[in-house]
């Protein structure tokens, strides 16, 4: 019997209980794990997504060489061996330039991610789970919200408030707080309608009226019972979100509102290399590139994530 | 509307920044100069009150008077918005043409090559940001191709033939970087609600009568189908103006994007204010245009 069916099974065939007794037990994100196996562009996602995330915490510490030696007689070179990116109007090189600069692009990402998740899930949970009034009041919040014009005010904000907080927590956090900031207040509204959603339709079910029975508090009704059941559609929401901000933070920089020059964010490297296409297209081609691929590799893994949280496509 | 508005303008007033500023650093003007001005422009009240004079005047369709360039709001608006307005429709009458009939045959042909290659162009577009498509098309059409110019000429006037081929040579890279944008999201979407309508049970009724597939996909199933890519194109058409300023800043399209990031600049507010103002009410009137849509395509809908 090499092939590994033992001389009971040959005799009785395997019941489902047999079979559901022996697999190893599954949960619902063991089962999502497998289902998101599956997905081969899902798959492509994630190992673009490490390598790029890889090379830019640990690059630095790797390739060794300097962002911001400035040598003029290096200006504008095209990739080489020494240079593998190439350089910039000064000389410095670009692919360290490249690798420090994804750092803060993701950083800009993942935080606000994060601001934008705690205010839309707050805001959706608090409005589902206890309606009424409360609801309608923060349902029209978010319909204010998202009737602002997101790209202007985020241009507008980014302008005026730099110099305060400039002051306050100097050049470089502070525009990094201004930034990730404004970006997640802007950003939460569709997530709070996800959520809200959710838990509209979850507090009706039985097993929420059992667990109040029992005495659960609001909190804990909320936080234990409701919140895991609508988490799949946040943690997606996230992930797109991820990608959205990155871009966001670049089309800022891009429009010379982001960053100062001499923190190089992809977006920013884009913005000193527009003036250079005809002698250095190279400058612009490779952090743009970088964020197109971590934007598309960020929309792949959603994707690969929407399928296999979906619980009608899992067999 | 008023609300925004309202948060709009309390925005610009409290952030600190002299609309004055320019006069402050030039030594010509003494201090009582500018006072003088600063009250001549009403910034001397505080910040509510000039905003209950703001809409005060809005009511009477005045916009007021830009702090930098000295003429009415609307007439700067007037001499920007034609070419913000010709490059962004132009890009969505565009990306329609287009995307429908990719979406909806690469839902029909689900799993072939052409869906395969709709479908990652799709993603691909979706993904990759305007600004960075803008250059890509400057490196590769302009500057290594040589076939159009990068930069957006604003005094050229359409008189003959001749100046009208430069308009149309010199708008081809804004109108496709926009178009590409949107094209990838409306074949996603089409294709998305074509996949949920073709399974159901109407369509298999339609087939059973005998009718042509031709007139089951076109009559039955794309019709049906559009329904939600309508709101979506009423609910995307402020995203595509937003896209605009990026496309604008790129290629110095002088529309009204790039006329918010300069007037931003010189801290001119009151164009600021019509500018993020128009914005937001596009945003609004497109929001009431889907929901009317939606009602009116989609019969099971109804406001009471």
């Amino acid at each position: 019997m090499a092939t590994g069916i033992t001389a009971r099974e040959l005799i009785r065939p395997a019941t489902v209980a047999d079979d559901a007794l022996r697999r190893p037990s599954r949960s619902l994100w063991s089962d999502a794990w497998r289902q998101f196996r599956r997905h081969r562009l899902a798959m492509f996602g994630v190992v673009v997504f490490a390598i790029l995330l890889v090379a830019t915490l640990i690059g630095p510490f790797v390739y060794r060489a300097s962002s911001d030696a400035i040598d003029y007689s290096q200006g504008l070179l095209g990739p080489s061996l020494a240079h593998p990116f190439g350089t910039d109007d000064l000389g410095r090189d670009l692919l360290a330039r490249v690798l420090l600069g994804g750092r803060v692009s993701m950083a800009v990402g993942v935080f606000a991610v994060l601001i934008a998740i705690t205010l839309g899930t707050t805001v959706g949970a608090v409005a589902g789970f206890f309606g009424g009034r409360v609801d309608s009041l923060l349902m029209r919040v978010t319909d204010i919200f998202l009737a602002l014009p997101v790209l202007p005010l985020l241009l507008m904000v980014t302008y005026l408030f730099r110099d305060p907080l400039k002051r306050v927590f100097g050049p470089e956090l502070g525009i990094f707080l201004l930034i990730v900031g404004v970006i997640g207040a802007l950003n939460w509204m569709a997530l709070a309608r996800l959520v809200r959603a959710g838990f509209l339709s979850i507090k009706q079910k039985e097993f929420v009226e059992a667990a109040r029975c029992v005495g659960a508090s609001n909190r804990r009704l909320m936080a234990n019972h409701i919140l895991p059941n609508t988490l799949s559609a946040v943690i997606v929401a996230a992930t797109v979100g991820v990608g959205q901000a990155i871009i966001t933070e670049s089309a800022l920089s891009f429009l010379g509102l982001g960053f100062p020059p001499d923190m190089p964010t992809w977006g920013r490297l884009l913005y000193d290399a527009q003036n250079f296409l005809d002698l250095a297209p190279h400058w612009a081609i490779f952090p743009g590139l970088m964020i197109f691929l971590i934007v598309l590799s960020i929309n792949y893994i959603g994707d690969g994530m929407r399928d296999a949280l979906d619980p009608r496509k899992t067999q | 509307m008023l609300v925004i508005s309202f948060v709009l303008f309390a925005i610009l007033s409290l952030a600190p920044g002299d609309p004055l500023a320019q006069f402050a650093a030039n030594p010509s003007v003494p201090p009582e100069v500018r006072d003088n001005i600063r009250r001549s422009l009403g910034l001397d009240d505080p910040w509510p009150v000039r905003y209950v004079k703001w809409l005060f005047a809005l009511s009477h369709g005045d916009w007021g008077f830009s702090f930098g360039s000295r003429i009415p709001v609307w007439d700067l608006l007037k001499l920007r918005i034609p070419s913000t307005l010709a490059v962004v429709g132009v890009a969505y009458l565009f990306s329609l043409t287009l995307a429908l009939p990719i979406g909806i045959f690469s839902a029909l042909k689900q799993y072939s090559l052409f869906d395969h290659i709709a479908t990652t162009f799709a993603f691909i577009g979706f993904s990759v940001p305007t600004f960075f498509t803008g250059l890509l098309l400057i490196i590769f059409l302009s500057v290594k191709l040589n076939w159009l110019p990068f930069i957006y000429d604003s005094t050229l006037q359409v008189r003959d033939l001749a100046s009208l081929g430069q308009q149309v040579r010199q708008s081809i890279m804004p109108i496709l970087v926009l178009a590409l944008f949107q094209t990838a999201t409306l074949v996603r979407y089409t294709r998305a609600s074509m996949l949920e309508n073709l399974p159901q049970d109407y369509v298999r009724t339609a087939r059973a009568k005998g009718l042509a597939e031709t007139s089951v996909v076109t009559r039955h199933v794309v019709r049906n189908s559009l329904i939600p890519v309508v709101t979506l194109i009423a609910l995307s058409a402020p995203a595509v103006f937003s896209g605009a300023i990026i496309t604008e800043q790129i290629f110095r399209v002088p529309g009204i994007g790039s006329l918010l990031i300069t007037s931003i600049q010189n801290n001119d507010i009151p164009v600021i204010m019509a500018i993020t103002f128009t914005f937001s009410f596009l945003v609004v009137i497109f929001n009431m245009v889907a929901d009317v849509l939606y009602g009116v395509l989609d019969p099971r809908i109804r406001y009471d």
